[in-house]
């Protein structure tokens, strides 16, 4: 219970923060608009090639959005030193992982929510597919990479070139999910032809078990670095 | 109350402390003074077990540390020059998420009672960000002693204080130790330090090489002994 209720703190104070600048969450939106504009720029939305590429197309936009707002979870922390602060309070250090995970999820999450309408505006693309199971496949893909994501940025933002280094480890280690989200939302979308889409699904889930578990583990020699 | 024994801690080839055994009784004052580098916060940074020694064994209250570190993490709390709070949270905010943190009980009241014993009770809705470096380190007494941990770790707290500010932490420090709580205070104001403290310590590099009751030496003499300790650095 007193796991939760820490969770709940760090989240909170994470959010209050954030709303009260806007700083990640206009940086992640403008980004995402940008890369919608200029993919809609850059292949004709008229094409049957680019109705092809348009998960993919959504997925680069969602990854790279997430990126900017990973960097800024734990290099946030670093000013008055208060994750020194966070790690003198009674919580388990998995309660810092997962209140971050959280946190991140929900600026994801609303990016995604207010970006996804724009892409299909844009890519003058029809909606054919389910809303819920793309939403069952963002909900997947975006909690195995923001807990990756979560992990490594903790790692980075002991490092002076933390901006620049997250992205370098953290795609590499993403690209299982990335692929799988492409795959699974083209499935969805009718951009490819139906089947497989349950593997896909599955490697989503397996993937974000393992990327779960391990920095529950590991997240305590993190932080010490 | 707490007690380390043979502790090491090698970071790289670099061997930060080198056989530290220390031993605070429930209730004392420590003082610990040393040249910069010497392995000070080091040291403060294992005994609130912020960090793992590389060798040696590290008990507080009785219990070894490696038992139960979150909870005995509770019955702590630190004051460093870095105030640990969130400049973008109100001084009231900071403070009811680490009494979440803490588990605190009762914590809407003893956020009341520790923003009085700090003098901000008038900017408790205050933005932390607006707040000067002495309102800011008062705030960081407030958050360090909400939880009332039994034992206060101190690196360095009088730097950028002002008059007010430090007669403030004095005053906070006097109460505490009154209380029966135990207080381990790194500071280079040997001064300060013999006036407020039981028991002084001197490291360099990386060991105990001083340590006596406070009240033995007076400031002149003391500061010829750290010189002599300390192979005449400051």
């Amino acid at each position: 219970m007193n796991f939760l209720k820490q969770i709940k703190a760090i989240v909170w104070k994470d959010l209050v923060s954030e709303f009260r600048t806007k700083e990640m969450l206009s940086a992640m939106l403008i980004f995402s608009f940008l890369v919608i504009v200029i993919f809609a720029f850059a292949f004709d939305p008229a094409r049957e090639t680019t109705r092809a590429v348009f998960p993919g197309i959504i997925w680069v936009g969602i990854s790279f959005a997430a990126i900017l707002g990973l960097n800024r979870s734990f290099v946030a922390e670093k000013e008055n030193d208060s994750l020194l602060g966070l790690m003198l309070t009674p919580a388990d250090r998995s309660v810092i992982y997962f209140a971050k995970v959280i946190g991140n999820l929900i600026l994801v999450w609303m990016v995604v929510l207010i970006s996804m309408p724009l892409y299909f505006i844009f890519f003058n693309f029809q909606w054919a597919g389910s809303i819920p199971i793309l939403a069952l496949i963002i909900f997947l893909s975006t909690l195995g990479f923001i807990s990756v994501g979560t992990f490594l940025a903790a790692l980075a933002a002991n490092t002076r070139t933390s901006e620049i280094l997250l992205p370098i480890i953290v795609f590499p280690i993403v690209v299982p999910v990335i692929i799988a989200a492409v795959e699974s939302t083209a499935i969805v979308l009718g951009s490819v032809a139906h089947g497989g889409l349950m593997s896909w699904l599955m490697l989503l889930i397996l993937y974000d078990v393992i990327f779960l578990a391990v920095p529950f583990v590991l997240f305590d020699y993190v932080l010490e670095v | 109350m707490i007690k380390a024994e043979g502790i090491y801690k090698r970071i790289g080839n670099k061997e930060i402390l080198r056989g530290i055994d220390l031993h605070m009784k429930e209730g004392e004052f420590v003082t610990v003074l040393g040249p910069n580098g010497a392995g000070k916060t080091t040291l403060l940074k294992i005994l609130a077990m912020l960090t793992k020694a590389s060798a040696g064994k590290l008990t507080i209250g009785g219990v070894t540390v490696d038992d139960n570190v979150a909870k005995m993490r509770g019955q702590i709390g630190v004051i460093s020059h870095n105030s640990f709070l969130y400049d973008k949270l109100t001084a009231f905010e900071n403070l009811r998420f680490y009494g979440e943190m803490y588990q605190t009980n009762n914590l809407k009241e003893r956020i009341y009672q520790v923003i009085d014993e700090v003098g901000l009770q008038y900017s408790l809705a205050d933005p932390v960000r607006t707040f000067s470096r002495g309102m800011l380190q008062r705030l960081s007494i407030a958050r360090a002693i909400l939880h009332d941990p039994k034992v206060l770790f101190l690196d360095e707290p009088y730097t950028g204080l002002d008059q007010h500010a430090i007669g403030i932490l004095n005053k906070v420090l006097f109460k505490l130790n009154k209380d029966k709580r135990t207080i381990f205070m790194i500071t280079h104001n040997y001064e300060q330090g013999l006036e407020l403290s039981d028991k002084i310590i001197i490291i360099y590099k990386g060991k105990i090489t001083y340590q006596d009751q406070a009240k033995c030496l007076g400031p002149r003499e003391f500061k010829q002994l750290y010189l002599e300790q300390v192979g005449g650095k400051q």
